[in-house]
């Protein structure tokens, strides 16, 4: 069964159009936001959506992403502990 | 006294390559709806930006790009766009998934992108320019009605120096295909350079973003200055010839000093004949020049024929491939473009040497 680290890059990279990029290019604790992958704010709404999808996670207070969207270990995280499917 | 309009920089985007103008062999297609050559976007266009922009996007901010660094301006103080049919691809990829997901969990990236006016609020924000900027979609006078408002910037607002005006028009898989359904494109494939010997009903179709970098002042490297230009919905294919007549004498010229002619003949047996007239009568001594078997048709393809314009007059060269009849013009002064489509949205746009 594939490592859900993985899985969750996979999945931001086909979402978020991020060309030339590799699974292995982001780093598990690496920033999503910012000065790590420099993801922007309507990514930040294609996440939201992408939890929603994938997981059944509803993020029903947005400024949460905040805190959920920090890197790849905190998503899988979050993940793990409030999935729905 | 009405100031002039020079074009300072000229960027092209088309299905053919920028150097068709020097002679090069151009590309040949095989079929009816085929694409525009892509330059290497990230030239010009930051990756992280890039990846989610669609084909009218990135030819749109590119040929901006271009244009504007011809003509040595950084922000411009205006930016018009023409385009027919907006961000298509992006329309298409949010109704699909509307449809997929049953109207549920929809991307905002898409909905965001498929406005009409995301084009010219892109090549804003890629410039950080906060100045005028309207788009307008008037099917194929997009580009001259972007060309009007323009020329209406420089006579009613005596600050305004320089002003970005394109046109962009992409295609996409469905709305494009739509296009054959009612018969606007040729029903079976043909090779582009045989358009003009076609005897059929259609066309055929492409993409392309052509953005003119204008403003008050002449340069070394100006183009061409832009006289006027003209519109009208409808017109009587008899009627053609008085209104470029009426057309040339506002603008206080006389036919014979036009000495070359673009004519938008797309193959299309159907409208074709509303360029006889001028053809056969008003220029029958007049160099007559085609482009469409280059590059299609499409809303905004104009702009491919004030590209071409004002390359012809700041060359003085005229690519064979272009010509209708065997006239030479040694040293093209004035050059008029006619253009129409489905004998609807007529539209002239004269340019002159510098």
């Amino acid at each position: 069964m594939k490592n859900l680290h993985t899985e969750l890059k996979e999945s931001i990279i086909e979402q978020l159009n991020l060309e030339d990029m590799e699974p292995a290019d982001i780093g598990n604790e690496e920033p999503l936001f910012g000065d790590g992958l420099g993801l922007d704010s309507i990514d930040a709404l294609e996440l939201i959506v992408l939890l929603e999808k994938d997981y059944g996670i509803k993020l029903t207070d947005p400024t949460q992403g905040k805190e959920i969207f920090v890197s790849i270990d905190r998503m899988a995280t979050y993940i793990e502990e409030n999935r729905t499917k | 006294m009405e100031n002039k309009i020079y074009i300072n920089g000229i960027g092209s985007i088309s299905a053919q390559p920028g150097d068709v103008i020097s002679w090069e062999a151009a590309r040949l297609y095989h079929e009816n709806i085929f694409p525009a050559i892509s330059p290497n976007y990230k030239e010009f266009i930051k990756p992280m930006a890039l990846r989610r922009m669609s084909q009218a996007i990135k030819m749109g901010i590119t040929s901006a790009k271009i244009a504007l660094n011809e003509a040595e301006i950084e922000i411009p103080e205006a930016i018009i766009t023409g385009t027919g049919e907006g961000c298509k691809q992006d329309t298409e990829k949010f109704l699909e998934n509307l449809l997929d997901q049953d109207e549920k969990l929809l991307t905002p990236t898409s909905f965001i992108q498929s406005t009409h006016n995301t084009i010219g609020g892109q090549i804003a924000l890629n410039l950080g320019c906060k100045n005028y900027n309207v788009t307008y979609t008037q099917n194929s006078v997009s580009l001259e009605t972007a060309f009007l408002d323009a020329q209406m910037q420089f006579s009613e607002n005596p600050e305004i120096n320089s002003v970005l005006v394109g046109g962009v028009d992409e295609i996409s898989e469905k709305i494009t295909s739509f296009r054959k359904l009612d018969g606007q494109l040729k029903p079976d494939p043909i090779k582009n350079t045989d358009l003009l010997k076609e005897d059929s009903t259609g066309t055929i179709t492409s993409e392309g973003a052509h953005f003119f970098a204008l403003s008050k002042e002449k340069k070394q490297n100006t183009y061409a200055e832009f006289q006027s230009v003209f519109m009208k919905n409808s017109i009587q294919p008899e009627k053609i010839n008085d209104e470029i007549e009426a057309f040339l004498k506002i603008n206080k010229l006389d036919l014979a000093a036009v000495d070359t002619v673009i004519l938008g003949i797309n193959g299309d047996n159907r409208y074709d004949h509303y360029y006889k007239n001028p053809q056969e009568k008003l220029f029958k001594n007049t160099t007559q020049l085609a482009y469409k078997h280059l590059i299609g048709d499409f809303d905004t393809a104009s702009g491919y024929a004030v590209y071409l314009a004002a390359n012809i007059l700041k060359s003085g060269e005229i690519p064979e491939i272009l010509k209708l009849n065997k006239l030479e013009c040694s040293v093209p002064k004035t050059i008029l473009i006619y253009n129409q489509y489905l004998g609807r949205d007529h539209s002239l746009i004269l340019l002159s040497a510098v």
